[in-house]
């Protein structure tokens, strides 16, 4: 149907649409988690922030779980060597969306202050730490990451879990929980009403004002660090085989994309100017344009990392030829073309049930509305 | 040479949390059926004891549901971060059923999760049930993609293996979808769960009426339970009989083991009912069969022999020879992709290439593999005999138990009269552990039976697993105890404490222990 080349292309985008729907829809659930401890301060309160993604973060969190299986399938060397190697950091994201499901639905089934509020700190790492995490994995990512392969293409990962938490990781990992908080903010912002509302925006104009100003920040940092540049002939349509290419470092390589196509540089200007814009649109309470405006924001960020790197996805600081690019860490040309038409076939479907949920859900989540719920809201 | 405590760490992390999820698995599959029976009668009889019914098992299911969720995204994570190398070497296949599963089922069944809680005064009756039917149906679709990726991991049809991507390829993606393998487990499976969902239910059930709380929500939650507890468990033993024929087919391995039949049996072969196994001279002291019905299960035949252990290992002897041939023209091609008598030679042996992948967990280059090495090998093709006629055994017996239950309780319930029969109550008051005992049983059966492969035929489990230290392993094993003990006590803590207070619970006005 395509040709292998132009699938791969295409694979790459969707897995880029994918993360850019986690961050939007997941991505406000854990906002609202990340700020639920700051913005409820007393337990109704923290019900109605709870109760405004109580009915829809089941089904955001699968943008998460779906784009791990599109990775595990589409990236199969991809999936296999970052989980492995950032083998804590990922046992790190993954306990701490243990207490997701658990603390929205077991939170308010009993009457104990403390059992309430240990589950809303669970919320909250529940929210805060993925983020956070996947923000400094992608500085790593941007860095290189140090692992190799023997001729099987077993990798060894040769880096340990601290040295993840280097300086632009984890700046990156700044911007990353900042524009997540962000998101909530603005959702939080449009589901509630009175002092929450209030609260909410508040965070949202910080969140903002961060994000923009360590976005920034790495934007001029990451012209001085050594990305990487293939130097062998590529054929975008051969058998996938990361072994048999040649790469170099060089510091500066992140911006030749940007040279070579400036069109690109509106994504790191979406990205910032999505996000000043929902803090203004904050300010004037306009909360689902702000929302918008944020969510824009995201796919100005995820694109400006994807655009630098393109075409890797994972460089390998230690064996520069073994890094995994779009060309030949992918699955195969009939996997990728199967896969293709199942996106194609339920993506539109998965987004027409979703808006009708939130349709059906729709209007401010309010205290009164909590003391008549009492044992049916979360 | 990958170290074999890594191995076994890895391996148990995986059972550990694999049958950990699987707690929650079979409860959320069937009460997920028995919310839609409940609220279509609602919807079509108006009674609001229906409605109250759907809600009540719809908190207990939720309480559940939230574990299943939680652990799900563990198995995700780790053929990741511990089953590197297998990721790669079968990801191109093994992805795709995971990726179409959330697409096409997880994301339905968790969008609609939220609107049949929180949706039931902003739908209309017709509309709250439609979403509790998409929310069923999206649950059953998940376990359909899941058992396919299973399916194939026991079989593993349509699909080559590249030299140059070093790793099998899809040939044949409706192979995959349509594994007969991938279609018995999963209609196995899923009536395994219908039956535990009408096992939870019939058992809480029983429970009120013994203690006289809440009779009429009780009665008719029983005779829900009983007549889909029957039906489902039917299901189960039929179509597990189903899943023996596919054993039989594709992996005669596992079929020998569980049946400690070591020595091949003529046709038509008889079924061992118990036997005393004795794994160091790899035979039964004693055993007591029945003529005629291994052969009938095994083979739909009178006439096919179903081979023993001994004729097993003499056929994977000789694929192990030929396997060393495959792994050296392998190591060959690697180094140089364009010759084209390694690339006849690869191609001649290349379907026994899995077998020659088993030496290398004694020893790195397997041209050097000694007669004793091999004889080694050789072993390690059939799994510990013991575990698997016993787990089978009390697997089945559990089942039979389950269907002289059910029948009972559905007979009283015809008559109305199951609160009259108070050893009957008891009787599925004490049998609530039966159907969770039964489906760990089967599916260590299935997994622990497909050893030493991942893949059976294809990837050895000691090449799979990803290089990390045995430190890490201990680390994160260690984390998973703590996270898994303390979360099935509040697990547990509250489904006991939602049970005692029965339908109460929903603040309704209209049942016993309210105000709590």
């Amino acid at each position: 149907m395509f040709d292998y080349g132009n699938l791969k292309l295409i694979w790459w985008l969707l897995v880029g649409v994918l993360l850019v729907g986690f961050a939007i829809m997941d991505g406000h659930d854990m906002g609202v988690g990340t700020l639920l401890p700051f913005v409820g301060r007393n337990d109704v309160e923290r019900r109605v922030v709870i109760n405004t993604v109580g009915p829809h973060w089941d089904g955001n969190q699968v943008w998460f779980i779906t784009a791990g299986g599109a990775i595990f399938a589409a990236w199969p060397l991809v999936y296999a060597t970052a989980f492995s190697g950032f083998y804590w950091a990922m046992l790190a994201v993954l306990w701490a969306l243990f207490f997701r499901p658990v603390g929205f639905d077991y939170r308010s089934k009993i009457h104990n202050a403390t059992w309430r509020s240990t589950w809303d700190w669970g919320l909250f790492i529940g929210g805060a730490v993925p983020p956070l995490i996947f923000g400094v994995a992608f500085g790593n990512l941007l860095q290189g990451v140090p692992f190799s392969f023997d001729s099987y293409l077993i990798s060894t990962y040769s880096g340990s879990f601290w040295q993840l938490l280097n300086p632009f990781a984890l700046l990156a990992g700044v911007v990353s929980s900042a524009m997540i908080t962000l998101q909530g903010a603005c959702y939080l912002s449009h589901r509630t009403e009175g002092a929450i509302q209030a609260r909410s925006i508040k965070a949202g104009i910080w969140a903002a004002v961060v994000m923009v100003l360590a976005f920034v920040l790495a934007g001029f940092w990451i012209q001085h660090i050594d990305g990487y540049r293939i130097t062998s002939i590529i054929n975008p349509s051969a058998m996938p085989d990361p072994l048999s290419k040649t790469v170099v470092k060089e510091a500066g390589a992140w911006m030749s994309n940007y040279h070579q196509f400036p069109i690109l540089w509106t994504l790191p200007i979406l990205g910032g100017f999505g996000a000043l814009n929902a803090a203004t649109l904050l300010l004037l309470r306009r909360t689902l344009l702000a929302f918008v405006s944020s969510s824009f924001a995201v796919i100005g960020v995820i694109g400006t990392a994807g655009a630098s790197m393109f075409p890797f996805i994972m460089p390998s600081s230690t064996m520069p030829s073994a890094s995994l690019t779009v060309w030949d860490s992918v699955s195969s040309h009939l996997s990728l073309g199967i896969m293709l038409v199942a996106a194609l076939v339920f993506m539109p479907l998965i987004i027409m049930y979703t808006s009708w949920a939130y349709g059906v859900m729709r209007g401010k989540v309010t205290i009164a509305h909590i003391q008549a719920n009492e044992h049916s809201a979360y | 040479m990958i170290s074999e405590q890594l191995v076994d760490l890895s391996r148990l992390q995986f059972a550990a949390t694999a049958m950990y999820h699987f707690l929650f698995v079979p409860l959320t599959l069937g009460m997920v059926w028995l919310l839609v029976i409940m609220e279509t009668v609602f919807v079509m009889t108006g009674n609001v004891i229906w409605k109250d019914m759907t809600r009540y098992w719809g908190k207990l299911f939720g309480i559940n549901f939230a574990l299943g969720v939680t652990t799900g995204i563990t198995l995700e994570f780790q053929f990741g971060t511990n089953w590197a190398f297998y990721s790669h070497y079968v990801g191109d296949i093994f992805g795709a059923p995971l990726a179409i599963e959330g697409m096409m089922a997880f994301f339905l069944e968790s969008t609609f999760i939220g609107l049949f809680f929180f949706g039931w005064d902003r739908l209309s009756r017709t509309q709250h049930l439609m979403v509790t039917i998409l929310m069923a149906v999206g649950t059953n679709l998940s376990a359909l993609w899941i058992l396919i990726a299973n399916g194939w991991m026991q079989n593993p049809v349509g699909a080559e293996f590249s030299y140059v991507t070093m790793r099998m390829e899809m040939t044949d993606f409706w192979a995959v979808v349509f594994n007969p393998d991938a279609q018995a487990k999963f209609v196995h499976t899923v009536s395994a769960g219908y039956t535990t969902g009408a096992m939870f239910v019939l058992s809480i059930s029983s429970w009120f009426l013994l203690k006289k709380q809440d009779v009429e929500f009780a009665k008719r939650s029983f005779r829900v339970a009983s007549a889909f507890g029957l039906a489902s468990v039917l299901s189960v033993i039929v179509l597990g009989d189903e899943s023996g024929y596919t054993v039989g087919e594709a992996q005669q391995t596992k079929m020998a083991a569980l049946e400690a039949m070591w020595e091949t049996k003529p046709a038509p072969a008889s079924l061992t009912l118990i036997a005393s196994i004795n794994e160091a001279e790899s035979k039964n002291n004693w055993e007591v069969d029945i003529p005629w019905v291994m052969g009938l299960i095994g083979t739909r035949s009178l006439t096919k022999e179903i081979p023993g252990i001994h004729e097993i290992k003499a056929k994977n002897r000789e694929r192990i020879k030929r396997g060393i041939v495959a792994v050296k023209a392998l190591d060959d091609l690697r180094n140089n992709r364009e010759s084209v008598e390694v690339k006849r030679r690869f191609e001649e042996y290349k379907n026994d290439l899995g077998f020659g992948f088993l030496l290398k967990k004694y020893v790195d280059d397997v041209s050097l593999a000694t007669p004793e090495i091999i004889e080694k090998a050789v072993n390690d093709t059939v799994p510990r005999v013991t575990p698997m006629f016993w787990s089978f055994r009390v697997m089945v017996g559990l089942g039979f138990a389950m269907l002289i239950l059910f029948a009972t309780a559905f007979w009283t319930t015809l008559k109305s009269k199951c609160s009259e029969h108070p050893y009957l109550l008891r009787a599925a008051l004490w049998m609530l552990p039966a159907p969770w005992i039964a489906c760990e049983l089967g599916w260590f059966v299935a997994e622990y039976g497909r050893q030493p492969w991942t893949i059976y035929g294809v990837l050895p489990t000691h090449m799979s697993v990803s290089t990390l230290t045995v430190n890490s392993l201990y680390g994160s094993l260690a984390g998973f105890i703590i996270f898994y003990t303390v979360l099935l006590v509040v697990e547990v803590f509250l489904m006991v404490k939602f049970a005692r207070m029965g339908p109460g619970s929903l603040g309704t006005g209209r049942y016993a222990n309210e105000g709590h």
